[in-house]
């Protein structure tokens, strides 16, 4: 628990208008490779908490005709043997079956993996989905899993100790956090 | 790092260093927040029913052992059934029909449950103290569950019943809530009381005959006492209906259950000073026609069922806060002795 008592450094590091930019990449993005993949009503599901903020700006930029579904993970995390369960869990929300549906994930920040690893099983307990894009607003190193975005707003290499966090809702904007 | 000083014997049984439930004894001695913190946690773990496999990871591996020294089908399935949706292991053990039967002690039959890695315990025994008793013998990396001990505690259904009446009604502050029933026999009554009051509702009241209400409970619990159902029930938010608890009663309580219903038996008319949104609660098993009416039981204002579901959702919440907690300190102690 020493994290708890060392100076963090904040700093903006995309405002307001950046992040607005890579929504807009990322919303024509989704837009084409669902074109391109026939998926025609896609399901769009955000991860608590970041991933729902930005699933809301994408789900209102293609228009989707379902509502916006979001998934919290903290059940399914690979850190509860550690360090236990995770104060704030929301219930998970999502408006449809699944079942043999397109899923859009969408997450503010792919570094390790692992949330998505949870995310993916999560989705698998409420059914089988035809198939799950992945569309991330920072994609930065760090992977220690075998999941990669199909869709990415801003792509960041950052030195260890660097952390990204987006806040919001309005309006979005992307801090880097930078422990001392 | 302590946070917790454990200046209430309870608290310093219950809470680790970190002020975490190490085990859950008791409400007794537990803060508001800490209660607060439960029926957050709770509300996650709702959800779960909704999903099309009813089950998350987080206690997967993990050993739960229900010993049950009092029956109890219905407690047992639903702490079995929450642990089964932690996927957890479950072992249910009926101690009055197996090991004790042949002489083995208590500490024994503990004993050989901790050397088969066994993590959880959950107990239910017609003496009071008895978890208490059971986790303060235990191993470090066992917690203990109190599912009912004799007439003193039965905190995870207080905590179902708090999160009953926070669903329907918010705020607990200004809040009007009367027990009504055998609150003599009644660990469910001392929970709910004490859950009731740090939660900070300032109107408990109590209904029963005098026969059924311990000697000197309104400094005791600081509650209301009323012995006349229709005049306890006037403009209350929530009717708590206690179970007439025939087993535990060794003489003549009340005349006879016709007479007992006749009196305090709960019925729409009875109801009717009571606030027209109030809802009407029961832990179960209900005693049909002695309690209450099925008309009242089966009507609107009942969230009897609701209890139920809710109930699996809290202890859900309970039993991996518990598991969390140990898992934390095992890690704590891992890091400290590399």
């Amino acid at each position: 628990m020493t994290n708890m008592t060392d100076a963090v450094n904040h700093s903006v590091w995309q405002d307001a208008a950046a992040v607005t930019a890579a929504l807009a990449t990322m919303a024509s993005d989704l837009k084409q490779l669902c074109a391109t993949r026939g998926i025609n009503t896609p399901l769009m599901v955000g991860i608590h908490t970041g991933g729902v903020l930005v699933a809301e700006r994408l789900h209102q930029a293609l228009a989707l005709a379902e509502p916006l579904g979001h998934l919290d993970i903290s059940f399914y995390r690979d850190d509860f043997t550690r360090i236990g369960l995770h104060p704030q869990v929301r219930p998970s929300y999502l408006p449809v079956p699944i079942d043999d549906r397109a899923i859009i994930l969408v997450d503010d920040v792919l570094q390790t993996g692992r949330t998505l690893r949870a995310a993916l099983n999560v989705l698998f307990d409420y059914g089988r989905p035809a198939s799950v894009l992945l569309a991330i607003l920072v994609e930065r190193d760090g992977r220690e899993l075998p999941i990669e975005p199909n869709v990415v707003g801003i792509r960041a290499r950052l030195a260890t100790g660097e952390q990204i966090k987006l806040t919001g809702a309005d309006p979005l904007v992307l801090t880097k956090l930078v422990a001392e | 790092m302590t946070c917790a000083p454990p200046n209430n014997p309870n608290t310093a049984l219950q809470l680790d260093a970190h002020g975490r439930l190490r085990h859950f004894l008791t409400l007794d001695g537990l803060s508001r927040a800490h209660l607060i913190d439960i029926l957050d946690r709770a509300e996650g773990f709702l959800g779960i029913a909704r999903q099309a496999i009813k089950k998350v990871p987080l206690c997967r591996g993990k050993i739960i052992a229900n010993l049950f020294f009092e029956n109890s089908t219905r407690t047992r399935t639903t702490f079995e059934l929450a642990a089964k949706r932690l996927s957890a292991d479950v072992l249910n053990l009926n101690v009055n029909t197996s090991a004790t039967a042949k002489g083995e002690t208590l500490l024994d039959t503990l004993r050989n449950l901790e050397a088969m890695h066994v993590d959880m315990f959950v107990v239910r025994h017609a003496d009071s103290g008895a978890a208490h008793f059971i986790a303060r013998h235990t191993a470090a990396h066992v917690s203990v569950i109190n599912a009912g001990d004799g007439r003193h505690s039965h905190p995870t259904q207080g905590m179902l019943d708090m999160f009953t009446i926070r669903q329907h009604k918010g705020d607990f502050t200004r809040l009007k809530v009367a027990i009504v029933g055998d609150v003599l026999h009644s660990r469910v009554a001392r929970s709910q009381i004490t859950a009731l009051t740090t939660l900070g509702v300032e109107d408990v009241r109590i209904i029963a005959p005098r026969t059924l209400i311990p000697a000197h409970a309104e400094a005791t619990f600081g509650v209301t006492v009323y012995h006349d159902l229709r005049a306890g029930v006037r403009d209350v938010d929530v009717v708590i209906m206690l179970r007439l608890q025939r087993e535990r009663m060794d003489g003549g309580f009340i005349p006879s259950e016709q007479e007992y219903f006749r009196l305090f038996g709960l019925t729409e008319k009875r109801l009717a000073t009571a606030k027209p949104d109030a809802i009407v609660m029961h832990p179960g098993p209900i005693n049909r026609g002695v309690e209450m009416d099925s008309r009242v039981a089966d009507g609107p204002r009942s969230v009897i069922l609701e209890q139920v579901s809710n109930g699996l959702a809290v202890r859900m919440a309970i039993m991996s806060l518990c598991i969390g907690a140990h898992n934390f300190n095992m890690n704590q102690q891992d890091a400290a002795d590399e």
